[in-house]
């Protein structure tokens, strides 16, 4: 992998801006003038140098001191280029987590080593296993408070067990830190002589989360229609998306659907190159060898046949502030198909305290998550969310306002 | 080396971003300011339609004040990529009243270009904007969406943004209400100049250090041009200079630098810890700048 992409959550407390602060400063991805900034700001707050001022971007949360939407921060060091969504972490702000994990190889789980796992642990740690993520580091932080030692370490690896395994989690690293003096972010503690392992960021540089879509059969949503009608390209029709699964060559049997057509898959282009293959997560424009009806919303595919399914089992995320109305038809937008659909059911809704399945009452509030059924006016072309995240996750858009009000996993 | 791997993810992503705009709106256009991120916007939106042309109108809002390089490079590059183009007219706003100039000595057009720009996004029934806006550029942009909802006052509510989750872009909208789309959200400074590198881009000569007449003014270069008044202590002097960004003529400062071949350039980015921004007089007015522009309709 050449760029990581990660998320973090947590709140104030936990020093989550602290320990971004110092992995954007000490790895030198601030730039002087905007320390120059953190500096003013600090000083007129009469505090010493708040590097989590970096990443607090917006006015009211400057304000108020809070995180209170996904930020997007980058750095690269000579090894790895990062992306990391950085989204708050208290139960209100649950949405948050979700739109920032969604796009995330990986996830930053901060402990407070005086605290040891919470609640809040739990529930990063359950919303990084509800949105397909491989790999999660532990980051134990403030250290420092709890001079240091091994046993609060340890304490707290051997009690995140059970939650690693309620989250469905298959990877998860354990790092021992201090954000507020540096100690195991970027460079080693010299506090912590019994820790052997690798610090944060050499951990950040070498995590290799699983990617099951570039092994899946091949997935190919069709975007738009490339129709140049010009004398040189007259009879071009070429078919314009993104690989959401697998590869594909020329040559290549490839079915078209809803109507399950075959086709031969003659030409493969990136701008005006033409390629032999395309891999999963390229750009690309595929050419058929005979005139087969395909538009947006069509997916190609080949090997295993994918879910057509008009009522689809999901578990959704309510997004909107305004919660659900039980009979409200809605627009449903995924890769494989967009219309109307309602929620036929709310079978389950999670208790984000417990963190266990209780039965739904039919509503939906805000930040609620929960297991529905959904029913599509025609059944789109999916795949399970585990099995592949670009074909098996959907959005639910109000059909008036349009506001995305929910978010979907086809289990 | 990871650079080209790396490019190669965050142009199908781009590409990808460029696509759904097509797809999902009846009058996407690219909001054009002949700087060289909506320059890589361009060849990007070239790349994802290919062999088709590309499917975009350029829109320039100009603000009368402007590099006259940037004005040459335009008009040259629409017709190059046989793109339609709109120009908004700060002036034609003023000389109507819609928009009132800023008084004073630091008075600028900056602001009055968001003016402008929906004027013409009314007149030209534009329901979507691309532009080269990237995350790593400011911290309020840190939290702006690849495709942005804006009300029918061209207004962004930060706090009221939609979700988006994996890549699933939700263009709905109201009647008069338009979206802005960021394709390149997740590039920064040096992506994209290694970007143009690799695919050999053409840029205005303005980004290209040469010997310039420039005044020294708020901590950074300012070029002497028709538009600017100087202060009695202030003597133009000829250096050796180049631009990091290329807006109004007024307010963008430029560097002292040797750099004259992109090779040099990113070796001299590589090295800079300014941002990149940090020479433009608008955004130092204070600590909430960019957010209260963009809240006006600011790009």
């Amino acid at each position: 992998m050449n760029v990581l992409r990660f998320t973090t959550a947590g709140s104030v407390d936990d020093g989550k801006s602290t320990l971004i602060g110092r992995l954007l400063y000490d790895s030198k991805s601030v730039f002087i003038d905007q320390l120059d900034a953190v500096a003013a700001s600090s000083k007129r707050r009469g505090t010493e140098l708040d590097l989590s001022l970096l990443t607090d971007g917006l006015k009211d949360e400057r304000e108020q001191g809070i995180t209170i939407d996904v930020a997007y921060r980058y750095f690269a060091t000579p090894k790895r280029n990062f992306i990391l969504a950085d989204t708050p972490g208290h139960v209100q702000y649950t949405r948050n987590m979700v739109t920032g994990a969604s796009t995330a190889d990986a996830a930053l789980i901060l402990i407070d080593a005086r605290h040891g796992v919470v609640e809040q642990t739990r529930r990063h740690s359950f919303i990084a296993g509800l949105l397909g993520l491989k790999a999660v580091i532990v980051c134990v932080n403030k250290m420092d408070l709890v001079d240091f030692a091994e046993a609060a370490f340890t304490k707290v690896c051997a009690d995140y067990e059970p939650v690693r395994q309620a989250a469905g989690l298959p990877e998860v690293h354990f790092v021992p830190l201090s954000a507020l003096v540096g100690d195991n972010v970027v460079d080693p503690s010299a506090h912590m002589p019994w820790y052997s392992g690798p610090t944060l960021l050499a951990l950040l540089e070498t995590l290799e989360p699983a990617v099951p879509e570039a092994l899946s059969d091949f997935r190919f949503p069709v975007q738009t229609v490339i129709r140049p009608r010009t004398t040189e390209h007259h009879d071009f029709r070429g078919y314009a998306g993104r690989v959401a699964g697998g590869c594909v060559t020329v040559g290549d049997r490839v079915t078209v659907w809803p109507e399950e057509l075959e086709a031969t898959v003659d030409g493969i282009f990136l701008g005006d190159q033409a390629l032999q293959e395309a891999h999963y997560g390229q750009s690309v424009v595929l050419t058929l060898d005979r005139d087969v009806n395909v538009a947006r919303g069509s997916v190609l595919t080949a090997g295993s046949t994918p879910q057509r399914e008009a009522l689809l089992k999901a578990k959704l995320c309510w997004l909107d502030a305004k919660g659900h109305t039980p009979g409200l038809r809605y627009e449903f937008r995924a890769h494989g198909g967009q219309g109307q659909a309602m929620i036929a059911e709310v079978e389950r809704v999670l208790n984000l305290e417990t963190l266990a399945y209780e039965p739904g009452t039919g509503q939906l509030e805000t930040n609620q998550i929960a297991e529905v059924s959904v029913r599509c006016a025609q059944a789109p072309t999916t795949e399970t969310y585990a099995n592949q995240r670009m074909m098996g996750g959907f959005i639910l858009v109000d059909p008036v306002r349009g506001t995305t009000v929910a978010a979907g996993m086809i289990q | 080396m990871q650079q080209p791997s790396f490019l190669d993810e965050l142009e199908a992503e781009a590409i990808f971003v460029i696509r759904e705009a097509y797809a999902q709106f009846e009058r996407p256009t690219i909001l054009f300011s002949g700087g060289k991120d909506s320059i890589v916007v361009s060849h990007l939106a070239q790349k994802a339609f290919a062999p088709a042309g590309i499917p975009f109108a350029l829109v320039h809002v100009d603000t009368g004040h402007n590099f006259p390089e940037t004005l040459e490079f335009r008009d040259r590059y629409a017709k190059q990529i046989g793109a339609e183009l709109i120009v908004g007219s700060v002036q034609d706003s003023i000389d109507r009243g819609t928009a009132q100039e800023e008084q004073g000595p630091l008075g600028n057009r900056n602001r009055i270009q968001s003016v402008t720009l929906l004027e013409t996004i009314d007149r030209e029934r534009i329901d979507c904007l691309m532009g080269g806006g990237r995350r790593d550029e400011e911290k309020a942009r840190a939290k702006e969406r690849f495709f942005s909802h804006r009300d029918a006052f061209g207004q962004w509510d930060p706090k009221n943004q939609r979700p988006e989750l994996w890549n699933l872009f939700n263009g709905a909208k109201q009647p008069g209400e338009h979206f802005r789309v960021f394709p390149i959200s997740n590039w920064t400074e040096m992506n994209v100049w290694h970007y143009i590198r690799r695919e050999g881009i053409e840029l205005p000569s303005l980004y290209f250090a040469a010997p310039r007449q420039v005044i020294w003014r708020s901590g950074s270069w300012l070029p002497v041009s028709d538009f600017i008044t100087l202060r009695p202590t202030e003597v133009p002097s000829e250096k050796m200079i180049r631009f990091r960004t290329l807006g109004d003529i007024t307010i963008t400062g430029g560097i002292e630098s040797d750099a004259v071949t992109l090779d040099q350039i990113i070796a001299e980015v590589e090295t800079l810890r300014q941002t990149e921004r940090g020479n433009r007089e608008d955004d130092k007015r204070s600590e909430s700048s960019m957010e209260e522009r963009k809240k006006q309709g600011y790009f």
